[in-house]
């Protein structure tokens, strides 16, 4: 799912709804202006006039803790205003009421619609009927992408490690359900990645996961050989039907990220998480909390990545007001 | 065309002298990205200031935001001490609108609250569209609304005019 919809007729940054199709020029502007916005949290005041006057919701059909609380903070920081809505899940007609909830918000003069939902390609459809002075921000669709939390996931990488160009990068777990994976993957590959490995069980790697130029592996120990970054994934449980994992124990004996894995990788090797973890399925906790551990950073950075991203989006655009020269 | 420009140099000595006149105690020096901080580097040199350099990029303020973006290169405003009742010296290349001052006094403000701030400028022009005035100022040049004068630098600080594509 390319987005032409992403973009304006100048061809510039409209919604952020997938990662695939950028250049590598924005995403280094985006990664850019965000260390700029890093220090912002280091004010008294911790807030810049950008989005004064502007309204974001916040619609997360699917729950959600850092995402909704990282955008509502990142927004605020902004002076923007901020709704949250969780609206109850609906099942018929879905996509037709989401867009009936969509313009109902719109008539109350919302400039921003951030959306999570467990459907793919709901935002994609937002973008597609709203006004031109109306932006949407993917904050994860289904399986399909999640192009914000790939955005920290580099910004982080990038303090860490000097150069994507020379990278070996693995990311593990459940690939098949992974919006978070597709989208550091389109991301590592724009920023020139060379070597990305996805590790999982074969039950969990989607089928032809090689075409999108990364290198499928079931075992996490060949894997994580001389890697410098280790992404783990959340295993989705609620995702799965049917029998994917044999059990949790099994499980984690076979792909969970333990101390003693880690020493296969780089002697600098990080670990990266988007959360919530669970201890001991996917990871073990000396790991997630100890020193080469990246994931409370990687929720810091949420906040200045994605204030990067609301202001690319809002700038350039005049309001009601400032019609007039 | 246009008189014969000064030489940077030569008008920072004469505004170091002006300030040197009337020192506040333990100032803050905070230059204006990108050309205000190359003329507080050298003021701040020739003043022997004790206290660190700061520099501010006013982008996250500026009033056409919504018309024209952010900077792409926006780089991040450095305060280098607790700025709570100092007084600061705020130093930029070029004043003209007045709109980047104004701009770089929210941008303060968001760190703090300074006793005073004093406002040193390299080159005045006309052209203001706010009520402000500089305390020290290097030069005033006379330019036609057309003429858009830049400090190049940062290793040998020029002017260059050019005229505005209307």
């Amino acid at each position: 799912m390319t987005s032409s919809v992403q973009f304006d007729t100048n061809g510039n940054l409209r919604h952020f709804l997938t990662i695939e199709g950028l250049s590598r020029e924005a995403l280094v502007e985006i990664l850019d202006a965000a260390e700029s916005f890093i220090s912002i949290g280091e004010r008294q005041i911790r807030k810049v006039p950008i989005l004064r006057g502007r309204t974001l919701v916040n619609l997360f059909f699917e729950d959600s803790t850092r995402t909704r609380t990282t955008f509502e903070i990142a927004a605020k920081r902004l002076s923007a205003d901020v709704i949250n809505l969780n609206p109850a899940r609906l099942s018929t007609n879905k996509g037709e009421r989401i867009l009936d909830t969509i313009r109902t918000l719109e008539a109350m003069h919302t400039d921003i619609f951030v959306i999570r939902d467990n459907a793919s390609g709901t935002s994609h459809l937002v973008a597609k009927h709203v006004p031109s002075h109306v932006h949407i921000v993917n904050a994860g669709d289904g399986r399909h992408a999640h192009p914000t939390q790939a955005m920290l996931d580099m910004f982080t990488i990038r303090q860490h490690k000097d150069d994507f160009t020379k990278l070996r990068v693995a990311i593990v777990g459940d690939i098949l359900h992974s919006r978070v994976a597709r989208s550091q993957i389109h991301a590592l590959k724009i920023l020139g990645v060379p070597d990305i490995r996805v590790i999982g069980p074969r039950t969990l790697l989607p089928t032809e996961i090689e075409k999108m130029g990364v290198t499928p592996l079931c075992e996490l120990d060949e894997g994580l050989q001389d890697v410098d970054v280790i992404m783990m994934l959340r295993l989705q449980l609620e995702r799965m039907e049917g029998q994917l994992i044999p059990s949790a124990q099994e499980y984690f004996r076979q792909y969970g990220l333990t101390a003693e894995r880690v020493q296969r990788a780089a002697p600098d090797a990080v670990v990266m998480h988007p959360g919530p973890i669970n201890r001991g399925l996917e990871i073990a906790s000396e790991v997630a909390d100890g020193k080469r551990s990246l994931i409370l950073e990687q929720v810091t950075n949420g906040i200045a990545v994605r204030m990067s991203i609301m202001a690319k989006l809002m700038a350039g655009q005049r309001g009601p007001e400032e019609g007039k020269e | 065309m246009t008189a014969r420009l000064p030489r940077p140099d030569d008008l920072i000595s004469g505004m170091a002298t002006e300030l040197r006149s009337e020192l506040p105690t333990h100032p803050i020096m905070i230059g204006i990205h990108t050309g205000g901080v190359w003329v507080a580097k050298r003021l701040h040199q020739s003043l022997d200031l004790t206290t660190p350099l700061g520099s501010i990029d006013i982008n996250f303020y500026r009033d056409d935001f919504s018309r024209i973006g952010l900077h792409p290169q926006v780089k991040a405003s450095e305060i280098p001490d607790d700025i709570e009742d100092r007084c600061l010296i705020l130093v930029d290349d070029v004043l003209q609108t007045g709109r980047t001052i104004r701009a770089a006094l929210n941008e303060i403000f968001s760190w703090g609250r300074p006793a005073a701030v004093q406002l040193a400028i390299l080159v005045e022009r006309s052209g203001r569209e706010l009520p402000i005035q500089p305390d020290v100022v290097g030069a005033r040049l006379d330019l036609n609304p057309s003429q858009h004068i830049k400090l190049l630098g940062p290793d040998t600080l020029e002017f260059s005019v050019s005229e505005r594509p209307t």
